[in-house]
């Protein structure tokens, strides 16, 4: 993903750090405006939609029966994927996912496994022969900079908002029968990505900014402020002790969030 | 202020060499008046400038600099031509034929073709261009016969020593005329078979063996053990 | 399959592999190893059998990816069949494609890339044998492979993981202790500049283990160093012992 940044832009964003300003008028630690919404697409088990800026992100849950895995016999199967369709972008190629779809992916599947939001426990219908799978489905529909936060935050939307048929096993086959129940949730994971340019560090980097950074982090924290998940981006590099400071930021601005959205 | 390393040491990249008023020279780089090894090699320092004489380094082109590189295709108006380096040089038709091209007479794989070799010299090279390479001098243009041989670019000072000493010393032992391409290739043309693949062992010598101490001495010597176990041989 | 053993620590504090919890495991580098290779590096570290090759600077091929003003560095890590447990298929894994993109962004901070615009660096790493902590062994290998190739670099990058097993911070997991602990936290270093160049986690740590784990994994980072730079030596030093000796004859 490569487009260029005036050079006289770069200097004007480098200048404006400097004096702990961005270009739009942001301070380092405040998050664009982030609108939410649950249950865009009925045809979904769940879905959300999230703007974050102009950054928009539409993620669908779609629930299957399927196979556990062997080593977990006992527990249901998430599977997290990720489009940077080329609507989103004029960056982005129409083909199979490339290593910057797989690792968003990646990032918002941790994110939610390690937190263990979902409780998988209660997804299996026989044990180590049948469980619920979740797919969930992350849609970028416009790029303008950290998707990983948007995606994220879209992820675990939809997963609140999704719900499964009930069911009953007679005579060893699966029946669906009227009625739904929420998907079980136990966590309730956010994601805060820290970027650094020149010695500063800014959250919720615009694409300009992130153009411009010498690298980023992200950090999942889930609803006891546990950090349960990290990613380290970009091609330059953190000191230790900004490291340590972007997990604190992290938990900070996910707090925050958190109360906002009642979590 | 310190050079906290002795001469000769063998450093890495990253190594702490010196702190101060020094230049950063060959293969070291300086970061908030510190100066560090760039890459794996040798610490060398005259007075202020430190220099990192390199183990390995691939051949970047300079203009002026003799080489001596391989045709890997025939183009439409010149030759690509392959000089041991990250960069693919040009060779054009016109100076080749040191008159302008004329496409529809001049037939170019007649002149050189793919796999010939040519001794040439850099006349331009930037960071926004390919290299461009010359034949049209004096003792420069396609190679017939020889042996070629491949070092690493870093130890050609070596192979020509102070003065020229090593270089004139193998020409004398082994009776071969050699032309040093300062891409690292090297042309060795002797009478014999023999007395060519005598003078390729003494250079492989020297890069194996360019960072120790004695060489001259070394390789005189093997040069000179070899001349008479011909002799023997002969008798 | 394999019993899930019930503690990682015993009660004497040793690990499942009998070492204590700040313990390296065995860490084995050699450079030089594949002749057509403009570098390369391989490295044993613990049961990890891992190669690294670098090819480069060449020319860019695909054309279109050439950048006007660096070095593109690429990086492809692949795990062989045979490597682990159940065999692995040989076409690259999602986790495969995301560990060649962080391996590619753990070096890129060590390598001068605007020295050489329009050229293109490729760096291959082979996982012959796994047993946890691939990624970072690879780190550690494919640094030594790209300063053996003598492309100018700022730093060497050397990596190595701490987590959380059995409520106590530890260093350098195995793969049976990150499949079930707690926390694996790799991180890769530039020493010089104490520089991480890769953070990742997956797990559940509290503020302060993670600070922890962060710290411990850098002092293992920086004992691995110590063997890069030997073994980056090595090559060129032997040959010099051979040549007094002949001399002393």
């Amino acid at each position: 993903m490569v487009s260029v940044v005036t050079r006289v832009k770069q200097k004007q964003i480098a200048q404006l750090i400097e004096e702990d300003k961005r270009l739009d008028g942001r301070d380092l630690m405040d998050y664009r405006e982030t609108k939410i919404e649950q249950g865009i697409i009925e045809r979904a088990e769940g879905s959300a939609r999230v703007l974050l800026g102009k950054t928009e992100v539409v993620v669908g849950v779609k629930i299957e029966m399927g196979e556990p895995f062997p080593d977990t016999p006992n527990e249901g199967v998430l599977t997290v994927n990720a489009e940077l369709t080329p609507i989103a972008s004029p960056a982005f190629e129409p083909g199979p996912p490339n290593e910057d779809s797989i690792e968003l992916a990646r990032i918002v599947d941790r994110g939610i496994r390690e937190s263990k939001c979902i409780d998988t426990s209660k997804l299996v219908i026989e044990p180590g022969k049948k469980v619920f799978v979740v797919f969930v489905d992350i849609y970028v529909l416009n790029h303008d900079g950290n998707l990983i936060d948007a995606s994220a935050l879209a992820a675990v939307n939809a997963l609140l908002n999704t719900k499964m048929s009930n069911y009953e096993i007679k005579e060893g086959e699966v029946k669906i029968k009227p009625g739904y129940e929420q998907l079980p949730m136990k966590k309730h994971p956010i994601t805060v990505t820290t970027v650094k340019i020149g010695n500063k560090l800014l959250v919720d980097p615009s694409l300009e900014e992130e153009e411009v950074m010498d690298a980023r982090i992200s950090f999942a924290i889930d609803d006891d402020n546990n950090i349960c998940a990290i990613q380290k981006g970009g091609s330059g590099y953190f000191e230790p002790q900004q490291v340590i400071e972007a997990a604190k930021i992290a938990q900070t601005k996910a707090k925050e969030l958190r109360k906002k959205l009642n979590w | 202020m310190p050079i906290l390393l002795e001469k000769r040491q063998l450093v890495t990249p990253g190594d702490l060499i010196a702190e101060g008023e020094y230049i950063a020279g060959e293969n070291t780089f300086s970061e908030k008046g510190k100066i560090y090894a760039a890459r794996v090699g040798i610490v060398e320092y005259e007075t202020k400038k430190i220099d990192v004489v390199a183990l390995k380094a691939f051949y970047v082109p300079r203009t002026g600099d003799i080489v001596i590189g391989t045709i890997i295709e025939v183009g439409f108006n010149g030759w690509t031509v392959d000089i041991n380096s990250p960069y693919i040089a040009l060779l054009r038709a016109s100076d080749v034929l040191s008159r302008p091209f004329k496409p529809q007479k001049d037939d170019l794989p007649q002149v050189l073709d793919a796999g010939d070799l040519v001794v040439a010299k850099v006349v331009s090279y930037d960071r926004t261009h390919d290299p461009q390479l010359t034949v049209a001098e004096p003792g420069l243009g396609k190679i017939t016969r020889g042996q070629i041989i491949k070092i690493t670019p870093t130890k050609i000072p070596r192979v020509i020593g102070r003065k020229g000493s090593m270089i004139s010393m193998i020409k004398q032992e082994t009776g071969c005329n050699i032309i040093l391409g300062l891409n690292g290739v090297v042309l060795i043309t002797g009478k014999t078979l023999d007395d060519e693949q005598l003078a390729t062992r003494a250079l492989l010598k020297i890069e194996q063996e360019s960072h120790t101490s004695g060489l001259t001495d070394r390789i005189t010597q093997m040069l000179k053990e070899e001349k008479a176990k011909k002799e023997e041989n002969k008798k | 399959m394999n019993d899930k053993p019930e503690k990682l620590i015993d009660k004497k504090g040793l690990r499942l592999d009998g070492r204590k919890p700040e313990d390296l495991r065995p860490v084995k580098l050699e450079v030089g190893v594949i002749p057509n290779a403009d570098g390369s590096a391989y490295v044993e570290h613990g049961k990890n059998k891992i190669l690294a090759a670098v090819y480069g600077p060449r020319e860019v091929h695909p054309k279109h990816l050439s950048l006007q003003d660096r070095t593109v560095l690429k990086c492809r890590y692949h795990m062989a069949p045979f490597s682990v447990q159940e065999r692995k298929s040989p076409a690259p894994s999602r986790r495969e494609v995301e560990l060649s993109k962080m391996i590619k962004e753990s070096l890129e901070p060590a390598v001068f890339l605007e020295y050489y615009p329009r050229t293109m660096v490729d760096v291959f790493v082979e996982v012959l044998q796994a047993d946890g902590g691939t990624r970072c062994a690879s780190i550690t290998a494919a640094a030594l492979a790209l300063a053996d190739s003598g492309i100018p670099m700022r730093d060497l990058v050397v990596a190595c993981a701490a987590g959380k097993v059995d409520d106590t911070i530890v260093l350098d997991l195995m793969d049976t202790e990150d499949k079930l602990g707690a926390a694996d936290v790799p991180v890769a270093l530039m020493p010089n500049l104490n520089a991480i160049t890769l953070l990742q986690m997956d797990g559940i740590l509290t503020h302060e283990e993670f600070e922890s784990a962060v710290n411990m994994a850098m002092e293992g980072c920086r004992k691995i160093y110590a063997i890069q730079k030997e073994a980056l030596k090595t090559k060129y030093v032997s040959i010099s012992e051979e040549n007094k000796e002949e001399a002393e004859e």
